[in-house]
């Protein structure tokens, strides 16, 4: 068939023609001249993995963010628009997440981006939300990267970066632990050493005895473990996401060794890390339970306690998740997704009835935003960066346990001094004044 | 219509086939100018992401077109095509950040660079077969990106976080709201056209002819003549070259070069456009990628619209990518060209009946 072959370029490319063309139905943009925003809706996106390595806990995060809008819809929306999230799997595949992030703004017509999740993955579409001039709010990472206003104007970080928590972990060692021996166990990527620099600045380096890298993905830490072991560090800090804090936990018994254990709060979630020191255990043929190995656990918290219904954050989102998401655990990643669409309602209404991009982003540079932190953002002309600080926590029967006064800080060389005014309740009824 | 008609003449008369029909070469020229065409319609038809897909079906194909001609052409197995795609897209993120070299030199030194690696691997894999060779792409695949995290390279690689690659915007002339994906698609248009008119006249070269030999039984091949090894380590050296610049082009429309964007599952979805789109076949190749890169964005559109329960939602596209892939195997066992072909003929006994 000489003939069909001659054609094979031809046909292909008419046919790549006529299929991109059938799917050429365009996203709808809205009567507004801000894009996402129409008298009765205001239309946001975020990419998150829903599958993949970094899926378990993580693919939590989008019902329960959009659940907490569902209750605000339900109340009525903010200024009278509904919130409608958006939230695309990308598999923690930074490739995925570029096509998504383009796809959100250019196809979808969002009005901003919120809680978009990982470093790895968002550093690649900064540029791209900030030269299109999309809000890109509160990304899920406590990477440095995110507070650079004069390059970046429109990212803002969330939670404290890990340099700040690794200062707070470190001052907390340097007061309880000193003349100890110390080491550290870090992720080997800019989450593990971005807190590494942290730690440094308060825990003298001739009580560092070993720094252990692991690399996400190789679940065998055997040797890092034990060359830990080896050195006898009296006081190991964790700079790990859950996963490697149970396998660090699990490793360490087999070997007999039982420092005392800090962890960033990253890897500090009582109920995921319990859940996964049990499953990891069943797949070697033992049995433990969880809560038991991480009794005693030191972290840094930023946000309330899971299990403190008597504080109105808890109760209010312990209620939500009751009413929209029963069926996922209420965890640290829930609390966490709540707690960022909150934050991002109370910017809505800051920016008040005209919504517009430039609106949102000069309501949240005026500052003052505070909700269910436990202490304040550093949101400003200057700084984009999230929660300044947070407090010493201790694992006790399965839940964290708050001590002392929380304590702010920054990300270079400031102090870390504490901060002593008093939590804003929940409103009422759950929803932002404006 | 009529042009079916005037084509009876030449066919029912002793041969007098047109000029352009008559040379091999001239006869891609053409259908690689009617290409060009196509795409500069369809992308200035399309909105700004449908040009970002467009750019992706480009490389996607460039890459898959090159996999087509080793395995479907010399019948060498590669599982690591996703390796050589991440050569070039480091290639093309360094020498952009370091040298700020014109986007073609970069892309014709990235192809180049991994059109070297490739005849390297090539030199290894014309010794090995079968699924030894399977097994020796597929360590490729799963070991070369980790190499970034490799400490004394992390400096230069970045690491687990990869490289931001800043793409060169349109040149001024097109005016200054000129869409950056329209500039993209072209682009990678212009590359796929160009790959895809070298490799076909590849195909019909005594190399080439060489190369379906050697597929067909080595010890045949090597007994009228031709050089075994040197053909197979010439297909991976060309298949790769192709890889190397969908890589580039990769590189150059996502902005990145990561560890985590060339996984496993890269390598397999080259793999599955081949088959796909026919294996052997550079148009198959077109539709193969065409599929895989619009068919997981669909799904997702499609699972999100539904309003499914988040466990169901997940796993909806790649339960849709299973469908599609055994209805088309089973359909069409070639390929969707096979089915083309066999549409093609079925058409023509209909207009034509003997």
């Amino acid at each position: 068939m000489a003939a069909s072959r001659q054609v094979r370029a031809g046909i292909a490319l008419t046919a790549a023609l006529a299929l991109t063309l059938s799917a050429c139905a365009g996203g709808g943009g809205g009567g507004s001249s801000t894009p996402g925003v129409t008298d009765n809706s205001v239309t946001i996106g975020s990419t998150i993995p829903l599958t993949g390595p970094a899926a378990p806990g993580y693919s939590e995060q989008g019902p329960a963010a959009k659940a907490f809008f569902d209750y605000v819809n339900a109340n009525g929306g903010v200024n009278g628009r509904q919130i409608s999230l958006k939230y695309l799997d990308d598999g923690y595949n930074p490739a995925q997440t570029v096509t998504l992030t383009k796809q959100l703004v250019l196809q979808d017509n969002v009005f901003a981006v919120v809680g978009a999740l990982g470093t790895p993955t968002h550093t690649k579409v900064v540029d791209f939300l900030n030269s299109s001039r999309v809000p890109d709010l509160f990304v899920a990472s406590g990477c440095t990267c995110w507070d650079n206003p004069k390059e970046h104007p429109y990212t803002y970080g969330w939670q404290p970066d890990y340099t700040v928590e690794g200062k707070i972990l470190g001052d907390y060692v340097k007061k309880n632990f000193a003349g100890k021996k110390v080491a550290y166990f870090y992720q080997d990527d800019d989450f593990g050493r971005d807190g590494m620099k942290g730690l440094d600045k308060y825990i003298d380096p001739s009580q560092v005895v070993q720094r252990q890298p692991y690399q996400p993905g190789n679940t065998d830490v055997a040797a890092q473990v034990s060359a830990i072991a080896r050195s006898q560090a009296d006081v190991v800090v964790l700079e790990t996401i859950p996963a490697y804090t149970a396998l660090f936990k699990l490793t360490s018994l087999k070997l007999g060794y039982n420092p005392k254990l800090l962890a960033s709060s990253v890897g500090a979630d009582p109920i995921t890390v319990s859940g996964l020191l049990e499953n990891f255990a069943k797949q070697s043929g033992a049995s433990v339970k969880g809560s038991d190995l991480i009794e005693g656990l030191v972290t840094s918290a930023y946000l309330p306690a899971l299990n403190d219904m008597s504080n109105s954050w808890t109760a209010l989102f312990k209620k939500i998740h009751d009413q929209y998401i029963p069926n996922v655990p209420f965890d640290g990643n829930v609390y966490y997704a709540m707690s960022y669409a909150y934050t991002f309602v109370q910017a809505l209404q800051a920016a008040g009835k005209n919504l517009t991009r430039q609106g949102l982003i000069d309501a949240l540079n005026k500052g003052g935003l505070r909700g269910p932190g436990l202490v304040p953002f550093r949101y400003g002309a200057d700084s984009h960066a999230g929660f300044t600080g947070g407090q010493i926590a201790i694992v006790q029967s399965g839940a964290q346990a708050a001590q002392g006064t929380p304590v702010t800080t920054d990300d270079a060389d400031g102090p870390v001094v504490p901060y002593t005014e008093k939590q804003p309740t929940a409103p009422p009824n759950g929803i932002p004044a404006a | 219509m009529t042009a079916t008609k005037e084509r009876e003449n030449p066919v029912k008369a002793p041969k007098v086939p047109p000029a352009w029909r008559e040379s091999t070469l001239l006869r891609h020229l053409f259908w690689s100018v009617l290409g060009l065409l196509a795409l500069y319609l369809l992308s200035i038809s399309l909105d700004p992401f449908r040009n970002l897909q467009l750019a992706q079906i480009c490389y996607m194909a460039i890459a898959t077109a090159g996999l087509t001609v080793l395995s479907g052409l010399s019948g060498q197995i590669s599982l690591g095509h996703g390796a050589f795609v991440a050569v070039g897209a480091y290639s093309t993120a360094l020498l952009l950040e370091h040298e700020q070299w014109p986007i073609a030199l970069v892309l014709v030194v990235s192809a180049a660079i991994t059109a070297a690696l490739g005849a390297l691997v090539g030199v290894a894999a014309a010794r090995l077969r079968g699924p030894y060779l399977a097994g020796a792409t597929l360590a490729l695949a799963v070991g070369l990106p980790s190499l970034a995290d490799y400490h004394g390279l992390r400096e230069v690689l970045g690491g687990a976080n990869g490289l931001i690659v800043t793409p060169p915007p349109p040149p001024l002339s097109l005016g200054e709201s000129f869409p950056l994906e329209r500039w993209q698609a072209w682009i990678g248009g212009l590359c796929l056209v160009i790959v895809l008119f070298l490799l076909a006249n590849l195909v019909r070269s005594p190399v080439g002819r060489n190369m379906r030999l050697v597929r067909e039984d080595e010890d045949a091949a090597a007994l009228s003549g031709v050089h075994v090894a040197r053909t197979q380590i010439l297909a991976f050296w060309v298949s790769a070259g192709c890889a190397g610049l969908a890589g580039g082009l990769f590189a150059m429309v996502n902005n990145l070069a990561s560890p985590g964007a060339f996984t496993l599952t890269l390598s397999l979805s080259l793999l599955t456009a081949a088959v796909l789109g026919g294996m052997g076949s550079l148009a198959g190749a077109v539709y193969g990628a065409v599929i895989v890169t619009l068919l997981p964005n669909w799904s997702n559109n499609l699972a999100q619209s539904a309003n499914l329960p988040q466990e169901v939602y997940a796993n909806v596209p790649l339960v849709l990518y299973g469908v599609v892939l055994i209805v088309v195997i089973m359909l069409f066992p070639g390929g969707i060209q096979s089915g083309v072909r066999w549409a093609g003929v079925f058409l023509r006994s209909k207009i034509r009946p003997e």
